[in-house]
């Protein structure tokens, strides 16, 4: 489903590479934790499978697209397909829970109807049936992060990538956001996650791939947050 | 869908900087007022310039003598005049009138002008010479020519003053175009900078909608018809001051020249005439720019 291939990426701003010769496979319908401490390129790496931003070097696949070297008009295809939410939730402060979420298929151009069927199914997913007309305001962090969520869910992407979804939460209400996570990759859906949280990753035991300095250290198939350290 | 999305977004996006969207019209509406002034201007010279070819360059007028004495124009004096202005160069058509004739003529012109038809007598006018000369020629020529020759009054030279009158109106044209063209400069930058502003008002809202696959068009369209839809009420505006000038000022100002019958005056035929040009204008410039300035300075 991913695969970067001897990625790498140089900003101008900066002498060492955000990230260094990366190789990393991931299949469909996996769960990965992407760790390392600030700075080691966790963001890039997210960037890079949405054509944010393009590799110095190398090659990064997503699907079937070959993502560097997609043509821009079609970049909007790609992102149709991959979902993204991001710890500082990015919501639309003067649209409801509904629109929110609606807003992400209406501008792609879906149609009346089926927006009026879809949204209220994944409202109901992630745990917010009942709360369509509140505003974000009036939501707690936790069920603010549901709502991106579920706008980043509900056009059914391939995957769906996390950068730091808990980084604002407190544990519990991190917690159920990851059950929630959990239910979606059961889904089908590949499910990449970047974090800074130790507990989270040791109690999930999945797939971790770690970075320092731009470079993979460790590929575990069931690994903790932070073994020989 | 589309569309109402779209029309809710421009319609919010003119609301969010109403004192930007006002001097944004404004300006466009100045700019095409005076771009529209200077259309209304040309297309009065050329018709002035129409209705001068039908008319004489040179009129010889003849003295008081061959007038009362020979309106046939069949004595020595008459008859040899005209056939040596009909031999000079560049002479394209010599026409006599009669003391009679001319007399008729100025009374049609005088036709919404009673008291000078009251006071108009034949006896008072001197029978002429139409002289129609090709456009190479310098009418000056001619009055030197012919200014002392017997049975000559005076000679009028109809085009100098016509072609002054031309000259104006054509300093008045490229005056205005100038100004317009500053006013619009005005106006191109003010439309590129709320643009600018609008999609630095609405960053989240793009930035959201770039992350769930929006096309770059869809993210922009509103953006553009922002810019559109002020520059054609800009438009509209401009062709309502237009209407508004004819009407305080220009209708008096040209009723004097009405009876000259080289300019007419201003009519909503003129003005219909330009306003489309003027729609057209403001649409296809206020989308150029705002496409252009999307797709330099503001990354969708
Ligand atoms: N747009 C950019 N321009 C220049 N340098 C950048 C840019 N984005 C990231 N960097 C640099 O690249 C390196 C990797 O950044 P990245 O954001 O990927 O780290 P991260 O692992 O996500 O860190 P954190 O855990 O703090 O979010 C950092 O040194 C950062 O300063
Ligand atoms: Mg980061």
């Amino acid at each position: 489903m991913i695969r970067l291939e001897h990625v790498s990426k140089t900003y101008k701003t900066l002498a060492r590479p955000a990230l260094d010769d990366v190789s990393v496979s991931v299949d469909k319908g996996e769960f990965v934790f992407l760790i390392g401490p600030s700075g080691s390129g966790k963001s890039t790496f997210l960037q890079l499978l949405l054509r944010e931003e393009v590799p110095t070097r190398g090659r990064v696949i997503v699907a079937d697209w070959n993502v560097a070297k997609l043509p821009r008009r079609r970049v909007p295809k790609l992102r149709q397909r991959v979902g993204c939410v991001f710890q500082d939730f990015r919501l639309l402060n003067n649209k409801t829970v509904f629109e929110n979420v609606a807003f992400a298929l209406e501008v792609i151009g879906k149609p009346r109807h089926t927006i009026r069927k879809v949204v209220p199914e994944v409202l109901q997913l992630v745990g917010l049936d009942g709360k369509a007309d509140r505003m974000p305001a009036e939501l707690s962090g936790g069920e603010q992060q549901r709502v991106a969520i579920a706008r980043a869910f509900v056009n059914r992407p391939l995957v769906l990538m996390c950068d730091e979804p808990t980084g604002n939460l407190d544990p519990d209400t991190s917690q159920d956001i990851m059950l929630l996570l959990e239910r979606i990759n059961r889904t089908g859906t590949t499910l990449i996650m970047a974090t800074h949280d130790h507990s989270i990753v040791d109690s999930m035991r999945r797939r971790v791939v770690e970075l320092s300095e731009g470079r993979v250290i460790r590929d575990d198939a069931r690994g903790v947050y932070g073994v020989g350290r | 869908m589309r569309a109402s999305f779209v029309s809710t977004e421009v319609v919010n996006g003119l609301r969010r900087n109403v004192s930007m969207t006002i001097a944004m019209i404004l300006t466009t509406a100045i700019s095409l007022t005076l771009l529209g002034s200077g259309l209304v201007v040309v297309r009065k010279v050329d018709q002035a310039q129409d209705s001068l070819r039908q008319a004489a360059d040179v009129v010889v007028y003849l003295n008081d003598q061959v007038s009362a004495e020979d309106s046939a124009c069949q004595q020595q004096t008459c008859s040899g005049l005209r056939a040596e202005l009909e031999r000079a160069s560049g002479v394209r058509s010599v026409k006599y009138l009669s003391r009679q004739q001319v007399y008729e003529r100025a009374i049609e012109k005088f036709d919404n002008r009673p008291e000078l038809r009251e006071i108009a007598r034949p006896e008072a006018l001197p029978a002429a010479m139409w002289v129609e000369l090709s456009d190479t020629v310098d009418p000056a020529a001619i009055q030197r020519q012919f200014g002392d020759s017997p049975g000559v009054a005076n000679i009028d030279n109809q085009s100098d003053f016509v072609r002054s009158l031309v000259g104006k109106l054509n300093d008045v044209r490229d005056g205005t175009f100038l100004i317009a063209a500053l006013q619009a400069f005005a106006a191109l930058l003010l439309i590129s900078n709320t643009i600018q502003l609008s999609a630095f008002n609405r960053r989240t809202e793009t930035g959201i909608m770039r992350l769930v696959g929006a096309s770059r068009w869809y993210t922009q369209l509103p953006f553009l018809l922002e810019a559109m839809v002020s520059g054609i009420i800009g438009s509209l505006v401009a062709v309502g001051l237009l209407v508004v000038i004819k009407e305080a000022f220009l209708d008096g100002l040209m009723k004097p020249l009405s009876g000259t019958g080289l300019l007419t005056p201003v009519s909503y035929a003129d003005i219909a005439f330009v306003s489309p040009i003027l729609v057209l204008v403001a649409a296809v410039v206020s989308g150029l720019t705002g496409y252009l300035t999307l797709r330099l300075y503001v990354r969708i």
